[in-house]
């Protein structure tokens, strides 16, 4: 007699605690598919030298990290100072311009600092397509051989940095 | 007493809830911005019925024809350029799932992984009815009339014969 108010009570709370953890979850960050695969091509120009290239390739041979930000991302200008964080770590950071135009990138650059090694410069933003990008900023950590190894979507916070980018980082430093 | 008279309005409510999607299935008939051209119809058709199964992972919840961000714009515009290059419907699927992830489709692929979100509402209606069905095949049983005892009949009598004498 007991039993047949014990398990709808158990499946309720069952179905409670499912829910309740379904709130905590962000429906904005999507798993990634590219992860764990090769980093896909692309050959654009350099943002702060039309004549230079930029390509792919070019970050090849240790770690580093791709950030896609646009000046009109609000979220891009609050990230900042930990992509310079990083930089003073020493870890190597390549930026890609999604979907921006050059004289408002570049004006974003002056105010608020360049920690980037190079920057490619997606105006139509086919590149970002191919990486997959829905929201700016957007973060992906690439190992020596050009595979994706990690994707961060939205902001860096010291909290991103402390936990996840530094140790794999440094693990994949010690690899290459 | 018939005990599952109540229970009818919420069957009907439910099944109501089950049907109703299916019957408001209208949606935008043309594109939002820029109208795309193609070589033939059948082209065209498959470029409408692309937008309609691909998500916008900017605002989730719209496909990307009822969309306006600026990637649902993008993406519009590659997914037309695929077909007039002649893609299959199969190849640009591929090609946005291998970049956005199965996130993307509106009809997920049947695969381990989503048997639970493809079989789980059945497996729930089924459980639900199995113990509907349960409960009412009990109440039942529990409803039929046991025969009076001599001590009842004797009384029903009484009282009946009671009312028949002060008729007349």
């Amino acid at each position: 007699m007991k039993l047949r108010f014990l398990i709808p009570l158990t499946a309720f709370i069952a179905l409670v605690g499912l829910l309740f953890v379904g709130l905590s979850l962000d429906p904005r960050e999507i798993p990634s598919p590219l992860v764990g695969k090769e980093a896909p091509q692309f050959d654009l120009p350099e943002l702060r030298n039309a004549e230079v290239r930029f390509a792919r390739d070019d970050m090849l041979g240790k770690p580093a990290l791709l950030n896609v930000w646009a000046s009109w991302c609000v979220t891009c200008r609050q990230e900042h100072p930990m992509l310079a964080e990083l930089r003073r770590m020493g870890v190597p950071i390549y930026g890609l311009n999604y979907k921006d135009t050059r004289s408002d990138a570049l004006r974003f650059l002056t105010r608020f600092g360049d920690p980037y090694d190079a920057i490619g410069f997606d105006e139509s933003g086919l590149v970002g397509i191919d990486y997959g990008v829905y929201a700016t900023p957007e973060t992906f950590l690439i190992d020596g051989s050009g595979k994706i190894r990690f994707k961060h979507i939205g902001m860096i916070t010291p909290e991103v940095i402390e936990t996840e980018i530094l140790p794999l980082y440094r693990q994949l430093e010690a690899e290459t | 007493m018939r005990p599952w008279h109540w229970l009818h309005a919420p069957l009907l409510a439910l099944a109501v809830a089950l049907l109703l999607p299916a019957l408001t299935v209208a949606g935008p008939t043309a594109p939002p911005s820029e109208p795309m051209s193609f070589d033939s119809e059948l082209q065209e058709q498959r470029y409408q019925k692309l937008i309609r199964e691909l998500r916008c992972t900017v605002c989730q919840n719209q496909n990307l024809i009822e969309s306006n961000a600026p990637l649902a714009n993008d993406l519009r515009r590659q997914i037309a350029l695929m077909i007039n290059d002649g893609a299959d419907t199969d190849e640009v699927i591929d090609y946005m799932v291998a970049r956005y992830g199965d996130f993307v489709l509106f009809r997920p692929p049947m695969k381990g992984i989503t048997y639970l979100l493809w079989f789980g509402p059945v497996a729930m209606l089924l459980i639900g009815l199995a113990a509907l069905g349960n409960i009412l095949w009990r109440r039942r049983t529990q409803v039929t009339s046991e025969p009076l005892s001599t001590d009842e009949e004797e009384r029903l009598r009484r009282i009946l014969g009671d009312r028949g004498q002060d008729k007349t």
